[in-house]
């Protein structure tokens, strides 16, 4: 363990000019001694947990399997370069998980960062009454599991059991949640409902850190509390704003639990639905890890090539706000 | 769920950091405090709706609950499904609650803890390579949960820890979103004046985390501790991947099987319904005995 985390901090030592101030040398070998120690379970954990199954499965990715046909076990594990990849790429039921997915990011992103930004700001603005209440209330499905939520919201899709279909129908409405149309934004619906008030509280959390002095300014100067908000307090928060937007992109990729219950229940939500899916229903149920793993690196390629094209412009932005 | 609205009835207007609310600074006022409890109150009926009905239903038994009438109280059975829910199948129901403790509570205390001390390590040292490590830290804040789920499972196996208590208690305990937060909540809540004066005052590195800024940080790594606890207690794909043993499943894994079993077996929905509300409680319980402490932490912690 030890020599794991000294080959990824071993630098360090020779990093003694780092600090501003010049300090005594006993003082810095006993803050190198600090760093280190505080870092080293989570260095030990970032490699055990993340880099080492990383580059595991993107290893793995190149090998393939040869059964013998007969599922038993014992198949010899060949060298097959990129053709795993090749399989996945031109699979058109992973492609097509990407399809769902962008169609999903569409709808939600926008629904959930405007949602949350609009609720937090209005709990900012001391205009609340019951404030606590009601951010109790609001966060209350982020404790709620996925699962128990998707759960939850089928029951509350499936006709003869859902109060809100009942509720349409006595309006002469006929509501199908499940639909070929209505599925994703059932599954969108399931999501926000999990995430608003969670993302509220992160942008609650940004406002509260606000310098007083300047909203205080800005109403000194007689902007109005709608035109502080917009023009005042979601600039300085922005930061927030992107970080949201990019978790709520990543979690649109890792998208699962919602369509593996929807599947059980609407035909319109096949097995591979997702790009997760797909690697689920490759690596359990046609036990083919090549696949998975090669499917499992393509979805991490684009993720992080994603957040990385988000924060880029982000910084860009900032950059030429300034 | 109903239980939460005696505990905080007093929700003065007055900000705790002595905000200026009642400052006059329009003179629609009236109308725009009407328009936003209107929004807000719209938008906390929709959270609540599933949940409100979620407690309904655990009252009703598998007719009933097919039954026309949701509302209707006439066919209670609240304590029958509650008593049905843990004498099934053995009383699996208790072991997975116990397990989902002890993921969540011992793995977020640990996992927090790490995340801290790294997330400050980032931010009052400076050593090389400090930002190329803190990259790889968001990275792995970007990398989703479930790509890692199969990469991990190919290694437990290959360890042989799969179907272990290990294969997901270790994993939950890696937190990069807590070391990128805790950064961020160090800078505020730890002033660099305060190291200055411990060292002047020949007190150890060490020694000041522990004694003097961990104090100060108290307030963020409840938030860290919370936002780990919800992770991990509402981890499903993991444990799904790693587990085959039912006496190790956690809450979510476990009524996701039942809810598959209600399918062919519909006297689970009940004990699915009652289940699922049960298995909500502790985090409630947490945000709201919590919630004091860490936001009172978020609004006092503003050092400047």
């Amino acid at each position: 363990m030890s020599t794991v985390t000294s080959s990824t901090r071993a630098p360090t030592s020779s990093a003694a000019a780092a600090p501003a101030k010049p300090l005594r040398k006993a003082g810095q070998r006993q803050q190198k001694l600090a760093a280190f120690t505080l870092l080293a379970p989570f260095t030990v954990l970032l490699v055990a947990v993340f880099l080492v199954p990383v580059g595991y499965a993107i290893g793995l990715s190149f090998f393939s399997e040869d059964h013998d046909g007969l599922g038993f076990g014992g198949g010899e594990t060949v060298f097959t370069g990129l053709r795993s990849y090749l399989a996945v790429l031109s699979d058109p039921s992973f492609v097509s998980g990407f399809g769902a997915i962008l169609l999903y990011c569409v709808i939600f992103v926008p629904a959930v960062v405007v949602g949350a930004l609009a609720l937090a700001l209005l709990l900012d603005s001391g205009l609340m009454r019951l404030r606590r209440t009601a951010q109790m209330l609001l966060y209350l499905p982020h404790a709620v599991p996925g699962v128990i939520a998707a759960v939850i919201w089928l029951y509350l899709y499936t006709p003869g059991l859902s109060p809100v279909i009942k509720l349409f129908a006595q309006a002469d409405i006929t509501i199908d949640f499940l639909g070929l149309h209505t599925v994703l934004p059932s599954i969108v619906n399931i999501a926000l409902w999990s995430g608003l008030g969670y993302n509220m509280v992160i942008f609650y959390a940004a406002l509260q850190a606000l310098p007083r002095e300047v909203i205080e300014a800005a109403r000194i100067d007689g902007a109005g509390g709608f035109r502080t908000a917009l023009m005042v307090k979601v600039p300085i928060i922005r930061g927030s704003v992107v970080m949201v937007c990019m978790f709520a992109l990543i979690g649109a990729l890792q998208l699962f639990t919602e369509p593996m219950l929807m599947n059980q229940a609407t035909p319109m939500v096949n097995s591979r639905f997702t790009p997760n899916m797909y690697i689920f229903d490759a690596a359990f149920r046609r036990n083919n890890y090549g696949l998975a793993s090669a499917a499992s690196v393509i979805l991490l390629v684009v993720t992080c090539a994603l957040s990385y094209a988000v924060t880029r412009w982000a910084g860009r932005r900032e950059r030429s706000a300034r | 769920m109903t239980t939460m609205t005696p505990t905080t009835p007093r929700a003065t207007p007055q900000g705790p950091a002595g905000k200026p609310l009642g400052r006059p600074f329009g003179s629609s006022k009236l109308t725009s405090r009407g328009v936003a409890n209107a929004v807000v109150l719209i938008a906390a009926l929709y959270t609540m709706l599933p949940t409100v009905w979620l407690l309904l239903a655990s009252t009703k038994n598998a007719d009933a609950l097919f039954g026309s009438d949701i509302l209707s109280l006439s066919d209670f059975s609240f304590v029958s499904n509650l008593s049905d829910l843990f004498a099934m199948d053995g009383g699996l129901y208790g072991e997975w609650y116990l397990n989902s403790l002890l993921y969540a509570v011992v793995g977020a205390l640990v996992g927090s803890l790490i995340s801290v001390s790294a997330g400050y390590a980032f931010d009052k040292y400076e050593f090389r390579h400090k930002e190329k490590l803190f990259g790889l830290v968001l990275t792995g804040v970007m990398v989703p949960q479930t790509v890692l789920a199969l990469p991990l499972y190919l290694v437990a196996s290959g360890i042989g820890i799969v179907n272990t208590f290990w294969a997901v208690f270790i994993p939950v305990l890696f937190n990069p979103f807590g070391v990128y937060l805790a950064r961020i909540l160090s800078n505020g809540y730890v002033p660099n004046e305060v190291l200055e004066a411990s060292r002047v005052d020949g007190a150890g590195e060490l020694q000041t985390y522990v004694r003097v800024s961990l104090r100060m940080l108290g307030p963020g790594f409840v938030t860290v501790f919370l936002f780990q606890l919800t992770a991990i207690w509402n981890n499903f794909f993991l444990p799904m991947v790693m587990l085959s043993d039912q006496h190790l499943y956690p809450l979510s894994l476990g009524l996701y099987t039942w809810n598959s079993s209600a399918t062919v077996s519909p006297e689970y929905y009940p004990l699915v319904v009652i289940g699922s509300l049960l298995a909500v409680v502790p985090l409630i319980v947490a945000f709201i005995t919590l919630q004091r402490y860490w936001k009172s932490g978020l609004t006092a912690g503003s050092v400047k």
